[in-house]
C-alpha cells in the first residue's frame, strides 16, 4: 500500500508538479471548450490561450507572494 | 508540422534532461566507483526500455482525437511546470539552475556516504545515485518523444531528435569528463517550457474538437505569442536591483525540468 502510494506521489509530482490549480486549470478550459463546440457549435479556438497563461500568471504571483 | 522541427524540438528538450543525467552519473562514476555507476545506468536504461516498449505501441492504439486530448492536456500541464519555473529563475525568485554546483552537491553527498554491498553490486551508493538520476531524467526524455511523436504519427523522428541528444551530451562528457556547466541550461528551459506549453494547448484544443485558423500555421502565432507572454511576467516580476532576499533553493523543487 505505501510502495502504490509513493508510485502515486512520483507520478502526481512529474506530471502536476508544484501548483495543481494550474493542471485543473488546462483541464476544466478543454472540457469548456469540448462543450462549447460539440453542444453549442462554436469552434472556441480563442478560449485555450488566454486561460492557460492566465492561469500561469496567477500560479507566477502566488508564487511570488510566497518568496 | 514535418520531421525537422520536430526532431529538433525534441532534441533541444532532450539534451537538457541528458545534461542533467550525465552531471548525476559522472558524480557518481568520479566519487564513488564506475563498475556500480554503469550498473545502475544499465539497470535505469532498462527499465526505460521497458516502459517503452509497454506504453509506445498502446498509445498509438488510440483514437487520434483522444490521443490530442489527452496528451495534450498533459504536455501542457508539464510544459507549464518548466515554463513557471523558467520565468521563476529569470526573474530572480528561484535559484538559477547550475550545473557546477549540482555536481558539487552531488560530490558531496557521494562523498559522505558509506559504501555498502549488495548481490553483484559492489557500491550501493554510486548504482542507486546513478539508477535514479538516469531514470528519473529518462522519463522525462520519455514523455516528450512518446508525447510529440504520437500526435505527429512520427515516433521515429521524435527517437531520432532523442537518441541525437542523448549521444551528443554523452560524447561531450565523456571528452571532458566534467559537468557541462557552460550548456545554457536556462535559457533552454524557458524555450523548451514554451515549446511544450504551445503544443499542449495546440493539440489539447484540437483534441477538443478545434479547427485552428490556418491549421498547423496557428503555431508560428502561437509559439511566440506563449514566449512574449512569459517574457513579460519574467519583466513584471524581476526583482529590483538591491538587496534581495535569497532565492527558494534548487533543492524544493521537481528533482529536473
Amino acid at each position: 500500500m505505501r510502495r502504490l502510494r509513493s508510485i502515486g506521489a512520483f507520478w502526481y509530482d512529474f506530471v502536476v508538479g508544484d501548483d495543481w490549480r494550474v493542471a485543473v486549470v488546462v483541464v476544466a478550459v478543454l472540457a469548456l471548450t469540448a462543450l462549447l463546440v460539440h453542444a453549442a457549435g462554436v469552434n472556441a479556438w480563442w478560449l485555450v490561450p488566454p486561460c492557460v497563461l492566465a492561469a500561469l500568471g496567477w500560479s507566477l504571483h502566488r508564487a511570488v507572494r510566497r518568496s | 508540422m514535418s520531421a525537422l522541427p520536430l526532431v529538433l524540438t525534441v532534441f533541444v528538450a532532450c539534451a537538457v534532461e541528458a545534461v542533467e543525467a550525465l552531471t548525476i552519473v559522472l558524480a557518481a562514476g568520479l566519487t564513488r566507483e564506475w563498475r556500480s555507476t554503469f550498473q545502475g545506468m544499465a539497470a535505469a536504461l532498462a527499465v526505460l526500455a521497458v516502459i517503452v516498449a509497454a506504453l509506445g505501441p498502446a498509445i498509438t492504439l488510440l483514437p487520434l482525437t483522444a490521443l490530442r486530448l489527452v496528451v495534450g492536456a498533459l504536455l501542457a500541464i508539464f510544459g507549464l511546470q518548466w515554463l513557471r519555473k523558467a520565468v521563476l529563475r529569470a526573474s530572480g525568485h528561484k535559484s538559477l539552475h547550475d550545473e557546477a554546483s549540482a555536481y558539487l552537491r552531488e560530490v558531496a553527498a557521494a562523498k559522505a556516504a558509506t559504501a555498502e554491498s549488495r548481490g553483484r553490486v559492489h557500491d550501493w551508493y554510486a548504482f542507486t545515485l546513478s539508477f535514479k538520476g538516469v531514470l528519473l531524467e529518462g522519463l522525462e526524455v520519455i514523455f516528450i518523444v512518446i508525447t510529440f511523436g504520437a500526435n505527429q504519427h512520427n515516433v521515429g523522428a521524435a527517437a531520432i531528435g532523442a537518441a541525437a541528444a542523448v549521444v551528443v551530451v554523452a560524447v561531450t562528457g565523456i571528452a571532458v569528463r566534467a559537468p557541462l556547466a557552460r550548456v545554457p541550461e536556462n535559457a533552454l528551459k524557458f524555450a523548451v517550457g514554451v515549446m511544450l506549453t504551445s503544443f499542449g494547448m495546440f493539440w489539447g484544443a484540437e483534441g477538443a474538437g478545434v479547427s485552428w485558423p490556418g491549421g498547423d500555421a496557428a503555431l508560428l502565432v502561437l509559439v511566440p505569442a506563449v514566449a512574449l507572454v512569459a517574457l513579460g511576467y519574467t519583466a513584471l516580476l524581476r526583482r529590483p536591483a538591491g538587496p534581495a532576499p535569497v532565492p527558494a533553493p534548487e533543492s524544493q523543487e521537481v528533482p529536473s525540468s
